[in-house]
């Protein structure tokens, strides 16, 4: 291994700007002559608007416009679209209503734009906004995906009767039927999964610029995937063509997601920044932020499994209601279908498996892909089955889990995925003993002699990164290609710049993908630097999200460096005349084998660009791109273990010990893999015992701030024990699946199997509030009194 | 935010004349709920009269009886900190030690506190269990007759409190049940040992804010124990409910902490 190349804990590059508090947020920057935004945005969740009066607003001091969706609409700018299709079960495309930037006619969630303001200060467009008075008509509201389906709820979109979105399905019904039809036992549980705000440090933030003697837009906004931005708004939303469109995400402060899609406010700064003839920035308040990012999760879910006599698993049936929010976002409709029911089979052999998936609207925020987007959900019903099954036919967890793994590779699942490689009982044995699962017993007896409960849980997970075959996606719907592309600049003087479609908020990009070149050339660190979050300056790229960044951003830097080594081992064999397949690189020099002739890589790249003497019909320079298409996703697995202690006075559930053992396949930096694990675990932990969204039967969103959302801190959540074991992924060429959802993806079930476990109860909701705990108790010790 | 003037006071006279001055006028103190406040355009003062820098109503005085004297205007982390406070009244110390975080108990008051009453701040289960006095540039108020209920107190509009003094007592001790989400209490039980016997002060899960525990109190007067208020709750309909916490849960836990402050304090 080179001193910083693969494997190697070097420290974050990225960090001494952040630390130093010198990072570069898009609500840093100012323009001259710069003017401010701000929204007027619905109080009610569903309602006609019969008016807008803006009048007072623009009499206002400091205020250049005030902007409504009439506006925007005769403008030309398109509706927000959704840009995964999804099929019904009956061959329907999904029921799409139109969501518009700024609404003009009917609001459908509290927070929804309806105008925006623009003038010279902050506090004179707030000011002004508060002065727009909007007339509206309440209409009733549904807030729950499961009312929004009954007979008579309100009605959302004319596109969508009955709320439904599609009712999709896959798998085999019959033959799952028939499964269950011979099962020897059947274990069913409804499952929720709670609804999420993600929650980034930064919030949104969008600084428009419009430069009209070149008919050119700037939009420096907090993006994971800027060049998808440029794309969607130059090719939906007609704010111009993607050469007349520059979009920079410079350092952006947490995504987990909700920094994918395309919002309103962005769409609308842009339209502005043109009408007002001044740069137009918005940042959004952390209320704003609660309102208005996509959320994530929210399924209500009725699963089954059949065993049969050996408890070997035969089928598994699952019904899943999700709640898409008022409107499509983004990538909304492929999040409970393709990126959730795909993942049902877990870690196991499951011949038999059919879901069927209604998405729903409902008066509440969009939701869409969220820290696991999908797998997460997925992951909570395989592994709260999985658990409840074992305890259900008297087995162990672990060796009922241990009888269905998937042991065999490749294998194919009945719901799409072809997993390519894992050891799943590898990472079973080596959680168990690092939790010393054989002393909970002992452990248990001292809690309960001090009054306090003990369980304990695991969860073996599954997920699918690297996203995606871009053929693969497309024929399931997708509407783009999700290849990543890379470019390597060797400079004259043999530094070298990477230029990336990957976008770092948080992965620390410019340390592992530094260290990849570092490994192939043997260059330090110091010398590579990675260029990302610009369309002016990198080719093109799809973003960071659903870990992809290793997997396929990295692959394409890896063949891009291919490209690069082969023209640097051309160029040194000519100049040392040696045969070139006798070239070899290492320490930042090339060498003829075998002998001691060498020359430095700054004196190759040197003669590449002053091509004094380059070998015959060579081309001059160093510098090489290259796009990577994945062959399959990629399968993050692992198991993680959770041990709790309640306090039966209060319902207060504290985790004693908690161990992930993981199979990343390749690790670059395990310091950074540590830190997306750690990260991930906590969002996990968050949403099992802390998190959770609340609207009121209005629609009125309870949980709008910290005082009342309750978000995991420190005191939260133990010391980590952290294991891996390593599978080389066979579809990549560094064997790498990615890291950076697992924690959340893999720690839910954990925790609520363990806490289940220490209550000896079958089943209860997240999050495991301490009330929630207190009153399982209180019903629970009732019915021990009756019996 | 809306547009405000800010106001430095040197004396409280000086502060109580730009309070009268000014058209639509408050009182800052620490500012750690009224700057949240007015960010979030829930309140508009015209002037903002700052009692930070008054040196009169702030520090901390160990007096001739064994009291101890806090002025308004003196922070969480300084009565947290304070060797007088922490030997003679432990609970206190401790109380102060725990609000909020770092940045909270270094700039959040005493005054500040007392005055907004939270019905879940922590001060005021201290000043209704040791009988506190608040002095204010007006008068003087017992705890029970300061305190009248959710955001609410006796003061005048224009009254600024001066200082508090918390009478000696020889046992001490607040726990709390922090709310997951805030942390502020979702119980917190001030228990202590005065001269005129037990007192059990409750903040956080009441209606009308604090109050306080007589029957508990005369079980502890026979027998300072956990187990003399191990059967006793508050009444559950004078909880509050909210989606943290039910009435019952919150009448479960103003015993479970009650006993564990009895414990604390023993
Ligand atoms: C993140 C966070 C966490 C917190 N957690 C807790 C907690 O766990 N427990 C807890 O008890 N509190 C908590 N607080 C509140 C904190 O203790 C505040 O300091 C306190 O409530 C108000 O004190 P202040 O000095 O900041 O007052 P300010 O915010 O300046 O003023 C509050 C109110 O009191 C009035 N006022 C101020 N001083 C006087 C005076 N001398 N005379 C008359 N009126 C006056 C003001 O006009 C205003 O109406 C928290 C606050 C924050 C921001």
């Amino acid at each position: 291994m080179a001193a910083e190349g693969i494997g190697a804990r070097v420290l974050r590059k990225e960090d001494k700007r952040f630390i130093t508090g010198n990072g570069r947020y898009t609500d840093d920057m100012t323009m001259p002559r710069m003017g401010y935004a701000a929204f007027v945005r619905s109080t009610h969740a569903h309602a006609r608007i019969k008016s807008i009066n803006t009048d007072e607003a623009m009499k206002m001091p400091g205020v250049d416009a005030v902007l409504n969706g009439h506006q925007l609409v005769a403008d030309g700018i398109g509706n927000i679209i959704c840009g995964w299709m999804i099929h019904s079960k009956d061959g329907s495309p999904m029921n799409m209503g139109a969501y518009r930037a700024l609404e003009s006619e009917t609001v459908r969630f509290v927070g929804q734009a309806i105008a925006v303001v623009v003038a010279d200060t902050l506090q004179q467009a707030r000011d002004a906004a508060e002065a727009v008075i909007v007339d509206y008509e309440e209409l009733p509201t549904v807030v729950d995906s499961l009312d929004a389906l009954k007979d008579g709820a309100p009605q959302l979109h004319p596109e969508a009767a009955g709320n439904l979105i599609y009712d999709w399905e896959i798998g085999e019904e019959a033959a799952t039927n028939e499964a269950f039809a011979n099962a020897a036992h059947i274990t069913q549980m409804d499952l929720d999964n709670n609804r999420l705000v993600p929650n980034p440090m930064e919030p949104r933030s969008a600084l428009a610029h419009f430069d009209p003697s070149e008919e050119h837009y700037t939009l420096y906004t907090t993006s994971q995937n800027p060049h998808v931005a440029r794309l969607v708004l130059s090719a939906f939303y007609n704010v111009a063509p993607e050469n007349k469109l520059r979009v920079v995400a410079p350092d952006v402060g947490g995504g987990f997601g909700s920094k994918i899609f395309i919002y309103p406010e962005e769409i609308a700064c842009l339209w502005a920044t043109k009408r007002v003839g001044r740069p137009v920035k918005w940042t959004s308040d952390r209320t704003e932020a609660f309102l208005t990012d996509a959320h994530g999760r929210d399924h209500h879910t009725t699963a089954e499994l059949a065993l049969d006599a050996n408890n070997k698993i035969t089928g598994f049936r699952v019904k899943t209601v999700a709640n898409l929010g008022a409107y499509m976002s983004l990538f909304s409709s492929s999040v409970p279908t393709y990126l959730y029911a795909t993942l049902l089979s877990g870690q196991y052999n499951i011949p038999n498996i059919y879901a069927n998936v209604k998405a729903v609207y409902t008066n509440t925020a969009p939701v869409d892909a969220y820290r696991g987007a999908g797998r997460p959900e997925a992951t909570y019903v395989v592994e709260r089955m999985m658990e409840t099954a074992a305890k259900e036919v008297g087995m162990a967890p672990a060796e009922f889990r241990r009888l269905n793994f998937v042991r065999e590779f490749p294998h194919q699942t009945p719901v799409i995925m072809a997993y390519d490689a894992g050891d799943y009982e590898a990472s079973l044995d080596q959680a168990m003993n690092a939790i010393d699962y054989n002393g909970f017993a002992q452990r248990r007896a001292q809690s309960e002699a001090a009054g306090k409960l003990r369980g304990i849980g695991m969860s073996c997970y599954i997920e699918a990164c690297g996203i995606a075959p871009s053929q693969a996606v497309g024929s399931l719907g997708a509407g783009v290609g999700l290849w990543e592309s890379a470019e390597v600049r060797v400079n004259a003087v043999g530094t070298i710049e990477v230029l990336t479609g990957s976008h770092s908020h948080g992965q620390g990009h410019e340390t592992t993908f530094a260290q990849l070149v570092s490994d192939r050339l043997g260059l330090p660190t110091d010398s590579i630097s990675i260029v990302h979050g610009d369309t002016d300056k990198v080719q093109m790229g799809m973003g960071t999200y659903g870990s992809r960044s290793g997997a396929v951003g990295m692959s394409a830097i890896s063949k891009a460096l291919d490209k690069v080594e082969a023209k640097a081992k051309k160029i040194a064999a000519h100049l040392m005349e040696a045969s070139e397949g006798d070239i070899t690189i290492e320490n930042g020099e090339l060498k003829v084998a075998g002998t001691d002739k060498k020359l430095s890589f700054t004196e190759v790249s040197l003669a590449a660009y002053t091509a004094h003497n380059l070998p015959e019909g060579m081309e001059p320079g160093l510098k090489e791109g290259a796009f990577y298409d994945p062959t399959n996703f990629t399968f993050p697995a692992g198991c993680y273990i959770c041990e709790v202690e309640v306090d039966p006075d209060t319902g207060v559930v504290s985790i004693e010990n908690f161990v992930a053992a993981d199979d990343f396949g390749t690790i670059i930096n395990p310091m950074i893999v540590e830190g997306q694990v750690h990260g991930g675990l906590v969002q996990g932990i968050g949403q099992a015992m802390l998190e959770h969204t609340q609207y009121d039967e209005d629609g009125q969103l309870l949980t709008a701030s910290y005082m009342d959302y309750a978000m995991p801190r420190a005191d939260n959540v133990p010391s980590f024990k952290l294991e891996t074991t390593v599978t080389e992924c066979p579809g990549n060429p560094l064997g790498m699946k990615g890291c950076g959802e697992a924690g959340a993806i893999g720690s839910p079930p954990a925790v609520i199997n363990a806490i289940t476990d220490a209550l000896g109860i079958r089943d209860m909701t997240m999050p495991a509030s301490p009330n929630r705990v207190w009153q399982l108790i209180q019903d629970n010790g009732m019915k021990q009194a009756a019996e | 935010m809306y547009e405000t003037k800010y106001h430095r006071a040197s004396t409280v006279s000086d502060a109580a004349a730009m309070l009268k001055n000014a058209d639509d006028g408050k009182l800052l103190s620490g500012g750690q709920t009224l700057i949240p406040t007015m960010k979030q355009r829930l309140a508009a003062p015209s002037d903002l009269i700052d009692l930070r820098h008054i040196d009169e109503i702030s520090g901390i005085t160990k007096q001739a009886d064994g009291s101890i004297r806090i002025g308004a205007a003196t922070c969480h982390a300084d009565v947290a900190g304070n060797a007088d406070v922490r030997a003679a009244l432990p609970g206190l110390a401790d109380l102060a030690g725990h609000i909020g975080d770092p940045h909270v108990r270094h700039m959040g008051t005493l005054g500040g506190s007392i005055a907004n009453n939270d019905p879940a701040a922590d001060y005021p289960a201290a000043l209704l269990a040791l009988g506190a006095t608040i002095e204010t540039n007006k008068r003087e108020f017992t705890a029970k007759d300061f305190f009248t209920g959710m955001f609410e107190t006796a003061l005048d509009e224009d009254e600024i409190v001066t200082a508090v003094v918390f009478p000696a007592a020889s046992h001490t001790a607040y726990v709390k049940f922090p709310n997951p989400a805030s942390r502020y209490a979702m119980a917190g039980v001030f228990v202590a040992k005065t001269g005129s016997g037990a007192r059990v002060a409750v903040t956080g899960a009441g209606q009308n804010g604090v109050f306080r525990m007589p029957d508990m109190e005369k079980a502890l007067d026979g027998n300072w124990s956990a187990d003399a208020v191990a059967s006793m709750a508050p009444a559950v309909d004078d909880m509050l409910s909210d989606m943290h916490g039910t009435a019952a849960y919150r009448a479960n836990l103003v015993t479970v902490m009650a006993k564990r402050a009895v414990a604390a304090a023993a």
